[in-house]
């Protein structure tokens, strides 16, 4: 019996060994100057985004300043990130769902208080914004926010109190309403509680959520990320379709330097560069590949007929910033805790 | 002289030494740093956290599927053992080694391959659904993710007690005039009697922190499937880390208690045993 342990262990452990791989060798650069390593550490559907904008840096960089780099990616929950970040992962960069969980980040001492003011329009190089994915050839009749709270419809949020992008979901549900209802915040928790009301499953991140639906096939709307909803489209032609409610939030993912770790590693101006390209023409269109929505105007008019229009509005418009949304909403005995009261629809 | 007649091998104070360094990194540096961490709530603040009507339905499911869980596998897991070491059969050993498998498979995997199976278009999930029993996203799917990765805890204490439990002693009994019942009952059970409640206790302890096999097939609905260490991560997610050590460090006594009154219980009926 306890070979069979001994030999399981033994193949876990082998399988272990062959799939982390040996850190790269410092190969010995052909340019004079020694080869750079950045990491970036972002949330989780810019998986496929970063892994083009980073070989695309890297030729740029190559040359601009004819020094190599690599860029090494971390995924995972946007505020599970931010909490690796602040208890020690060596990030020179870092590219969040939402700037509450970089001012996390900047409350710990590791980067200015003023980051957000550093790059331009709020430090988010692309946006995004809270769509929905329904079923093909809509066989519910989804058109916009009302229809997600009619008794009998199952919709698919993840989860707000561990997920970044859920949290831009229930903000955008909870603003569409506030503004229909001319700014009255009863008829705002009303509309947010039947919404929830109608969530069968609440995942615990945005990839899990599209999971739900697409693969298990639960409800029949799927709540969230503009270009999660693109992706799930993609992956699977012609069993889904998107609609695009009447006006949305504009989701603004930041990106900022850590500058405590930059300047230790001295990767300071090599990681300012890497964020001011996102801003560059080549990175908008990387982005706008993916399906985020890009800032520049050049190539957002290129890629027009790829985005829906939206009446967009911005979290600090509606409520004040993510610190003042965060406590209201999310935190323990928030509005979206309210809603889960016995007694307390 | 002295010294050798106390102890066999050398070196007790070395290895004591050693074990009790071990013991303190490993075990209890971590654990008193909960109740650091949690002091900073105060005893109201404290008090207030822990005993929040969400949080405490949490327990309520954690504890209670756990306890589901742990049951059945000390069941089946009963049986499962019997059946490896007492019979051959072809596959013997196959099985024994698919035992194991909960042990080293990742338990996001796990998790994953649950949801996909019981969810209401799975495999499992749509003739049951068909029958009006939903397994995904109800405290019913969480119990059967526990009993998944809890099994191996009870097959693995049981085997070698009942590899040593000699087949002449039931014969024995049976040529002494016992029924089958009363042999099982009172020659088998009440020797697998401390082996199988630390089973029990193990698979429990085990589910009661569970978290990566579980979120995916709970559902994550407040009040009603949140288990206790899903509150714990949605703490640490709002940077609340006094709030989500305090809930933890409530599953850690309730789990220490119900561990210790198990161990007692186990060495009373050992001590009845002898």
């Amino acid at each position: 019996m306890s070979r069979n342990i001994s030999n399981v262990l033994i193949l876990a452990a082998l399988a272990l060994a062959g799939c982390s791989r040996a850190p790269e060798n410092g190969r010995p650069s052909t340019a004079a100057k020694p080869s750079v390593e950045l990491l970036n550490v972002s949330y989780d559907p810019t998986r496929e985004l970063y892994q083009e904008f980073n070989g695309e840096f890297a030729r740029y960089w190559k040359a601009k300043a004819g020094q190599d780099v690599t860029i090494k990616q971390s995924h995972g929950g946007s505020g599970a990130q931010a909490r690796s970040v602040i208890d020690g992962l060596e990030a020179d960069v870092v590219t969040l769902a939402l700037a509450y969980d970089i001012d996390a980040i900047a409350q710990a001492g590791l980067t200015g208080a003023d980051w957000q003011k550093r790059l331009p329009q709020n430090s988010s190089p692309y946006t995004s914004t809270i769509v929905f994915l329904v079923r093909q050839g809509n066989p519910k009749g989804i058109k916009d926010w009302d229809d997600l709270v009619r008794p009998g419809i199952g919709i698919v949020p993840a989860n707000p109190k561990t997920s970044g992008g859920a949290r831009w979901t229930y903000l955008a549900a909870y603003g569409q309403a506030l503004l229909k209802n001319k700014g009255d915040h009863a008829k705002a928790r009303d509309y947010i509680a039947s919404f929830y009301k109608n969530a069968p499953v609440l995942d615990s991140g945005a990839r899990g959520a599209t999971t739900t639906f697409v693969q298990r096939g639960i409800g029949d709307v799927l709540v969230g990320w503009e270009n999660e909803a693109y992706l799930a489209q993609d992956e699977a032609k012609g069993q889904f379709d998107i609609v695009v409610p009447s006006s949305s939030i504009l989701a603004e993912p930041p990106v900022a330097v850590v500058d405590k770790v930059a300047a230790r590693k001295g990767t300071q101006p090599i990681a300012e560069a890497y964020v001011q390209y996102l801003y560059s023409p080549e990175g908008q269109e990387i982005a706008a590949k993916h399906h985020y929505r890009p800032r520049d105007a050049a190539v957002a008019a290129k890629h027009e007929s790829n985005f829906a229009k939206v009446t967009l509005f911005t979290i600090d418009e509606v409520f004040g910033g993510w610190q003042t949304a965060q406590k209201t909403h999310f935190a323990d005995k928030g509005t979206f805790d309210q809603i889960y009261r016995p007694g307390g629809r | 002289m002295r010294n050798r007649r106390r102890a066999v091998l050398p070196g007790f104070r070395v290895t004591m030494g050693f074990t009790v360094f071990y013991l303190c990194l490993i075990v209890l540096g971590p654990l008193l740093t909960l109740p650091a961490r949690a002091a900073s709530l105060g005893w109201s603040g404290f008090w207030e956290v822990i005993s929040d009507p969400r949080v405490v339905a949490s327990y309520r499911l954690t504890l209670g599927a756990s306890l589901a869980a742990a049951c059945v596998n000390a069941v089946f897991g009963f049986l499962v053992a019997w059946v490896l070491v007492r019979y051959e059969f072809p596959g013997r050993r196959i099985i024994d080694a698919l035992i194991d498998l909960p042990f080293a498979l990742p338990t996001a995997v796990a998790g994953i391959t649950l949801t996909a199976l019981y969810a209401p278009n799975g495999w499992l999930g749509r003739p049951l659904a068909a029958r009006g029993i939903t397994v995904a996203f109800t405290p019913l799917g969480i119990s059967i993710a526990l009993v998944f990765i809890g099994l191996p805890f009870v097959v693995r204490t049981l085997q070698p007690v009942i590899e040593d439990l000699d087949t002449e002693v039931e014969e024995a009994a049976a040529s002494l005039g016992a029924g089958r019942l009363q042999v099982l009952v009172r020659v088998i059970l009440p020797y697998l009697y401390p082996a199988w409640l630390t089973g029990f206790a193990l698979a429990f302890a085990r589910a009661v922190g569970e978290y990566g096999s579980v979120v995916f097939i709970s559902g994550n609905m407040p009040m009603r499937t949140e288990i206790t260490p899903l509150l714990i991560v949605t703490k640490l997610e709002q940077y609340d880390y006094p709030g989500a050590t305090a809930v933890a460090l409530v599953l850690l006594i309730i789990s220490f208690v119900l561990l210790f009154a198990i161990n007692a219980l186990q060495g009373w009926s050992a001590r009845r045993l002898a």
